[in-house]
């Protein structure tokens, strides 16, 4: 097992370095240095001289990958991209464009993030897994009918309609919850709310479909045939053996996104100005901050390599049939 | 299991409802509100908070509210009159010929050689309280020494148990000028200033040589600036190469706001970068609020700086302010209110909401929520809807002194250049945009269509029928109107291009414009301009682009045509006029004329309005460079947006003041109403959640029923 | 003059590929088998004429050309630099008259009061009327609501009449043989006794026709879904964003289908170090965020564009290209499934008795991999295709949220939906902006939805679930 662990750790260590590689490509392309510089000294009075300071300063003078001028190994190791990309691998995200630490940002806006996607996670999984089994249990009924035509007219919706809809109806005419922002501590509840609220809703009419199919699948098998055919109610029937049996596939699949729920959601926490590292992502983006786009999608690499990695094990756990070698 | 979720939500509203007892929808703290707190919002993380690089009105609100420049606007008077806040009084010029001696003020500009500020600051002023000035029982600093073993449990500048504070000292302002010439401070400003003030860009040359491996502190104090000496304690002196009268409204800038060099070194620490304390971060000052909290991911909070001296609210205003009860607070002590409160909205719409629901006190107005808040009457005036009314809102306007503008990159062969073909094409284009027709789309009415580059309010702007733009207005029924579009077409054809079609080739005129708008917003936008092109037949290209590829293409002159607007610096046309001075064209100076407009006459002009005070003879210049403008048509002048901005009833004090940043202290709140309001507007509607229980419980009864009944037949 | 956008291009050759397929398919019953299990399943019938009717619709906006230009002195005939689509002349009169802006549906009067000049020189505020919306009524007020009943009746009667034909003619195809009564054919369209299940198709197709009548008995004189900011019709945004929905949900697929299936294929087979290699690319493609991908992407893109001015002659080929490179983009972050998908059958495949077998007989790898394996992966195939539509229908609207969608210049819902999200704050509300994206987006969406159920459940019986 620690073995397994061990070499899929060291697999993703070419992984990484792609990741790097391919965003470093992409957003140098993009951004170069000037633009850097442009962005974050302001608009009014900007001289040459201001941008070449600043990208001095910042190292961003120096060549993309190959200084020819340098000595031996500092061929290589004197470049922007040697210099900013190979401290990511020791998680020093360095500063940002504009001068922040970005370890301590990230640090401070994981909070955020998790506030709203933990709960979403865990009440969504207590709603889909009782919607589907309600579903699954009145099966061919006017409910499992009526409730799978909602399912998919709900997972036809844009997710857009649901924070427009549900921020205008619930914040504005039904004034329940503050309309967006954040606080600190147990006032934070209220804000996390709505949010949370209308994340469960985006997903019901995916999830309760794919749920009820799990247990309709369960209850097919032979076992619960024969466990009705005992004389055990129905319900407890459900409950025993559907249950316990259908929440392998559920967990699992709910494994692979748990360390993404760091990452947040990149549009509810910019509509619902929830200082998150998903809202800071987007910010990012749009201040053309590449310091902090680059530690994102490094972030956001290596939680998914865990994320798979934990599903590995989670399966040998949940079914010991599966060797890990 | 069924119900969990609706349990759940039942028990978390239960326990909200456990810690208050006014509205649910509060986004603060229920004992907050009784409190002299003010709230107002902020869309963008302010990137810088050092006087000496900040150069943007977002961070102007909170920069303009914690350091104090020697000079300020006056709040209440118009125009804009500048008075002393630091300093005793406004300083007068000096003007010095080559050998020195002082000549009459009268004097023309030419035989000036150097002209001299004396500025005496008020006695007794103290800085906020801040670690940097803290000092141990034997007056030695106690934190001038960091080492990473003491500034490891430090995450914040509050970690700081002890503060102390100092007497605000000429020297304080000295060292700040000093800092424009630090080489790791990028200020906006200092190649501006170093064409001025004696020894600047010596200065920066001299620091630049140094090697500053470690740290970026320097000890400027070490350092001679000619143009800037400390007299005594409390006065300065600024020596500049030339007249430059608009240097007075630089000293009403926060580039000039005091600077203690302890401030300085203790920030520039080892270690300390690295935990984000910086001087950009967290400023201190002299002024009536200081920054307390600064997480621009959520909410910035000013304090009141309890060292502040205290500060009398004017007695004499404008006609008028009287009535509108701008002056009930006359003679007493300012700031009124305790703390402000600066929470993160990057979205209109939610901000725009809590301010109707009373948890912001100010308001600006977006275009789509124009309509819900005011209406024209039947004289054409502003006035606020009925439900606005209601609600005791209230409204200001003002001009801006701003400009948007189409530019025409002068460079360009098709659009540009001196040719009467061109310059023809160029003014029946700006015939055809009907920018009237812009600002009643796009800004509801909120605006007004520049006839020259002055917006009204500043000098040397003239009103009705002198002001209006023979070239493209006519003025009849005593309103200025655009001329016709037929007027436009035969311009056309004068130009080469009748129908919009080249007249040799036959071929329909392509034109480009660049814009830095994107985003689906923009659309709109883009449909209209191409619209009014269309009129004449030409097919015009929009190019949107982000604003660092704008910018780009601006100096190096490629666009054809581009949009941009102008802020005023302060209120003197020089800030307006110099965006057309030839020599400072984009493209070859890096100047701000980013048409590359060049025309002799005006140039000319120019140089002798700048540094004119003032006077009919200004204002002749003036209305000469304005014509010269006008006929060359290098831009399309655009609009002068118009301010509308909302405050509720408890809200005190507010009048429009487009120069002044440092406005927070004459605002007073009244809490009481404001809390009583706020339960009033916002009172929970909880039956349509009711009734989606109920149809649930509807939907699943019949289900279970019948499944009962089964499950009995079963067993019997 | 026609011009053809690369988009174009690849919507006819995506027909052309479709067309062909039938036309296979037709002669092979393996690849007909399943289609047919389709065509019996009323609701997936349903679901699919109401895509025939975007992909008719998108098709036709697929056609551009330069409008010719008139008046011209010269002998030369001078073509506008302006493009056109057929769908634009089919909707030229929706196109072109716009109102000076907001106006809500069905309206005569504008939205927001305005200052209106009266005839004798006294201005006063009032809602002003409309240049086209009801404009040919003398008092709205009055007559408004009954000249649209009367327009709504007619409508549902020549909805109905052109329906009845449709449906006739339908049923005179239908029959086995000339002398069957048709009253015979009728009763089995009824009672479904026929293959395919006719009477779905026949309410499906009523119900499209009288909203199609109603529609343009309507919007002869108003504006069924009332106009935008700048006056435009919405009715017309949301016909023309059809294509771009389709274009994303199609394209997409096409772009990335050679690669997910040469290199599932490959991987799946080859094994070793190939696979290895194979691997490594998808996992390290899908582990970066999608978005940031993306947004990378889309700014490269517009770098590309503002370096290449010159290229772009106009604003729609701009877009244009934008569109198709946001479709690739997409195509490669969402490749990796389905190859990963493949490489597994692969896997499983070639231990089979006849690979093993033609491996024996010393075929080459290319011929096993195309005779062999592909045709028994194609079911994989079909269902991601079919799957993927709506996702990717869906997520042009989020990214063009976050300013990395299609152009903004480019008729889209997103666009539409986004420009929309700041109407709802006015009071009154303007709605009808956002209720038409939605609407429009929702039959597509929905009606993939349904379809791609019906796909799986026929490929792949193992996953059935049944609806």
């Amino acid at each position: 097992m620690m073995t397994y662990i061990l070499r899929r750790i060291a697999y993703s260590i070419p992984i990484l370095i792609g990741v790097n590689i391919i965003t470093f490509v992409l957003f140098f392309v993009v951004n170069t240095p000037d633009d850097m510089a442009r962005m974050q000294l302001g608009a009014k009075h900007v001289s040459e001289a201001a941008i070449n300071k600043w990208k001095e300063e910042r190292g961003y003078d120096k060549p993309i990958l190959w200084n020819s001028e340098a000595q031996a190994t500092e061929k290589i190791t004197d470049t922007i991209f040697f210099q900013n990309s190979v401290k990511l691998f020791l998680f020093d995200f360095g500063s940002s464009d504009s001068g922040r630490d970005i370890s301590y940002d990230i640090s401070q806006r994981m909070w955020p993030s998790l506030s709203i996607t933990v709960p979403s996670l865990i009440l969504g999984l207590i709603a889909y897994i009782t919607f589907g089994l309600i579903l699954a249990f009145f099966r061919s009924s006017y409910i499992d009918v009526t409730g799978v035509i909602l399912c998919v007219a709900m997972m036809s919706i844009s997710g857009l309609f649901y924070i427009i809809g549900g921020q205008y109806l619930i914040g504005k005419v039904l004034h329940l919850v503050p309309i967006s922002g954040y606080d600190v501590g147990f006032n934070a509840i209220k804000f996390t709310i709505l949010p949370i609220l209308i994340g469960l809703v985006g997903g019901i009419g995916a999830s309760t479909r794919w749920y009820r199919t799990i247990f309709l699948e369960e209850m097919g098998k032979d076992y619960v045939r024969t466990a009705k055919a005992k004389g055990l109610s129905e319900v407890i029937v459900l409950y025993k053996h559907v249950l316990s049996n259908g929440l392998i596939p559920i967990l699992t699949g709910v494994v692979v996104i748990l360390p993404s729920l760091f990452i947040g959601s990149l549009i509810v926490e910019s509509f619902f100005a929830i200082p998150g590292l998903g809202s800071y992502t987007i910010d990012a983006i749009s201040a053309q901050d590449f310091a902090i786009v680059r530690s994102m999608v490094f972030l956001g690499s290596v939680l998914y390599i865990i994320g798979l990695i934990l599903t590995d094990i989670s399966y040998t756990l949940v079914d010991p049939r599966v060797r890990l070698n | 299991m069924k119900s969990s979720l609706s349990w759940l939500f039942i028990c978390s509203f239960l326990l909200l409802a456990a810690c208050q007892q006014s509205a649910w929808n509060n986004p603060y703290p229920e004992q907050d509100s009784s409190k002299r707190i003010y709230y107002d919002s902020f869309s963008e993380r302010p990137k810088h908070l050092d006087p000496v690089s900040s150069y943007s009105a977002n961070e102007y609100v909170f920069l303009g509210q914690i350091y104090e420049p020697p000079l300020q606007y006056h709040f209440l008077k118009r125009p804009y009159e500048l008075i002393p806040l630091t300093a005793t009084e406004l300083p007068q010029p000096i003007y010095l010929d080559g050998e020195g001696r002082v000549l009459s003020q009268d004097t023309e500009s030419g035989k000036i050689d150097q002209v001299k500020y004396r500025i005496s600051i008020k006695p007794g002023i103290l800085f906020q309280p801040h670690p940097a000035f803290a000092k141990d029982a034997s007056e030695n600093y106690l934190y001038h020494d960091l080492t990473p073993k003491k500034l490891e449990n430090i995450h914040a500048l509050s970690d700081f148990k002890t503060v102390g504070t100092r007497e605000l000292l000429a020297k304080d302002y000295v060292y700040q000028i000093k800092r424009m010439a630090h080489p790791k401070i990028h200020s906006p400003i200092a190649g501006l200033m170093g064409k001025y003030i004696v020894g600047l860009n010596e200065l920066a040359e001299e620091l630049h040589k140094l090697d500053l491996p470690n740290s970026n502190y320097i000890d400027l104090n070490q350092y001679e600036l000619p143009g800037v000496k400390i007299i005594d304690d409390t006065t300065f002196e600024v020596t500049l190469k030339q007249k430059y009268p608009q240097f007075l409204y630089w000293l009403s800038m926060s580039f000039f706001a005091p600077m203690p060099w302890e401030a300085d070194f203790f920030y520039s620490q080892a270690g300390m970068v690295e935990k984000n304390i910086t001087l950009d971060w967290y400023p201190v000052g002299t002024g009536p609020f200081m920054l307390t909290e600064n997480n621009p991911n959520r909410r910035m909070v000013l304090e009141q700086n309890p060292n502040f001296r205290g500060e009398a609210y004017p007695e004499k205003g404008d006609e008028g302010d009287e009535v509108l009860g701008l002056l009930e607070d006359a003679g007493k002590t300012m700031p009124f209110i305790d703390k402000a409160i600066y929470s993160l909205e990057k979205e209109s719409i939610p901000s725009w909401n809590k301010f109707l629901q009373g948890y912001y006190d100010t308001s600006g107005i977006v275009s789509d929520s124009f309509d819900q808040a005011v209406q024209f009457n039947a004289q054409g005036d502003a006035e606020l809807t009925d439900e606005m009314q209601e609600k005791g809102i209230r409204l200001i306007t003002a001009i801006t002194t701003s400009t948007y503008y189409m530019g025409f990159n002068m460079a360009d062969d098709v659009i540009g250049g001196d040719s009467e073909r061109a310059m023809l094409l160029r003014r029946a284009i700006s015939i055809a945009v009907d920018y009237k027709e812009y600002i009643s789309i796009f800004a509801n009415g909120r605006g007004k269509p520049a006839q020259g580059p002055i917006p009204p309010g500043i000098f040397g702007a003239l009103e009705d029928e002198a002001g209006i733009n023979p070239y493209i207005y006519k003025w009849e029924n005593n309103k200025a109107v655009r001329r016709d579009i037929e007027e436009a077409r035969r311009l056309m054809v004068q130009a080469g291009y009748p129908n919009g079609r080249e007249q040799t080739t036959g071929k329909p005129l392509v034109l480009h414009l660049d814009t830095p708008a994107a985003g689906p917003g923009a659309k709109a936008g883009f449909d209209w301009i191409r619209k009014q092109f269309s009129k004449l037949g030409i097919n015009l290209v929009i190019r949107a682009t982000d604003y660092n590829r704008f910018q780009e293409k601006i100096r190096k002159g490629t666009a054809q045509m581009y949009q941009w607007g102008w802020n005023a610096d302060y209120p003197d046309p020089e800030n307006f006029m110099f965006l057309l001075y030839g020599p400072n064209g984009k493209v070859k100076y890096q100047g701000e004329n980013a048409s590359n407009y060049s025309n002799a006459e005006f140039d000319k002009l120019f140089n002798q309005m700048k540094s004119m005070n003032n006077s009919p003879e200004r204002q002749d210049i003036i209305n000469q460079m304005v014509a010269v403008a006008r006929k060359d048509a290098p831009w399309l002048w655009g609009f002068h947006p118009v301010g509308f901005s909302l405050h509720h009833e408890w809200y005190h004090n507010a009048k429009p003041n487009l120069m002044a940043n440092n406005k927070l202290k004459y605002r007073r709140i009244e809490p009481g109403i404001r809390t009583d309001k706020r339960i009033e507007w916002n009172k929970p509607v909880w039956w349509p959640v009711a009734l989606l229980f109920v149809l649930l419980v509807v939907i699943l009864l019949p289900a279970i029923i019948s499944y009962r009944r089964r499950e009995k037949q079963s067993i019997l | 003059m026609p011009v053809i956008f690369i988009t174009d291009a690849f919507i006819f050759l995506l027909v052309f590929m479709v067309l062909a397929f039938v036309l296979y398919a037709r002669k092979h019953e393996h690849l007909s088998a399943p289609w047919k299990d389709v065509a019996r399943r009323p609701i997936a019938m349903s679901a699919a004429i109401f895509l025939a009717v975007y992909v008719v619709i998108g098709l036709i906006d697929s056609l551009h050309f330069h409008p010719k230009l008139e008046d011209t002195k010269s002998d030369k005939t001078i073509y506008s630099t302006e493009i056109l689509s057929v769908l634009d002349i089919v909707l030229n009169d929706l196109r072109q008259n716009t109102e000076r802006t907001y106006s809500a549906p069905l309206a005569s009067y504008a939205f927001a009061k305005e200052m209106i000049e009266l005839p004798d020189g006294k201005q006063t505020r009032d809602y002003p009327r409309l240049k086209y919306g009801g404009a040919h009524l003398d008092d709205p007020e009055s007559e408004g609501s009954s000249d649209i009943a009367k327009r709504l009746v007619s409508g549902l009667i020549s909805g109905l009449l052109i329906s009845l034909m449709l449906i006739f003619s339908v049923i005179f195809q239908l029959k086995k043989k000339p002398e069957e009564p048709f009253k015979v054919t009728l009763q089995k369209c009824i009672k479904d006794e026929l293959d395919i299940p006719w009477y779905a198709i026949f309410i499906t197709l009523t119900f499209i026709t009288l909203v199609i009548c109603c529609v343009y008995s309507l919007a002869q004189h108003y504006h069924v879904f009332g106009t935008d900011k700048v006056g435009q019709d919405v009715l017309y945004q949301s016909l023309k964003s059809i294509r771009t929905g389709l274009v994303i949900g199609t394209l997409t697929t096409l772009v990335m289908l050679p690669f997910a299936i040469m290199m599932g294929l490959m991987a799946g087979y080859f094994r070793g170090w190939i696979d290895d290699v194979i691997q490594y690319l998808y996992t390290t493609l899908n582990s970066i965020p999608s978005v940031l991908l993306i947004a990378a992407s889309i700014l490269l893109l517009q770098v590309y564009i503002s370096n290449h001015e010159a290229d772009f002659t106009s604003l729609e080929q701009r877009a244009d290209l934008r569109l198709l490179f946001l479709c690739i983009i997409l195509g490669i972050t969402s490749w990796t499934g389905l190859c990963r998908l493949l490489r597994a059958e692969t896997l499983k495949l070639r231990e089979v008795d006849y690979v093993q077998a033609a491996q024996a007989f010393g075929v080459g790898n290319i011929t096993i991999m195309l005779r062999h394996l592909l045709p028994n992966v194609m079911h994989i195939v079909m269902i991601s295709i079919v799957l993927d539509f709506s996702g990717l229908v869906l997520a042009e609207a989020v990214l063009s949220y976050i300013n990395i969608g299609v152009d903004p210049s480019m008729y889209s819902w997103g666009n539409m939906i986004n420009s929309a999200r700041l109407e709802i704050a006015r009071d009154p509300v303007v709605w009808w902006s956002l209720a038409a994206a939605f609407i429009f987006m929702f039959i597509l969406v929905l009606a993939a939805n349904l379809f791609s159920d019906a796909v799986r459940d026929a490929f792949d019986p193992r996953l059935r679930g049944d609806i």
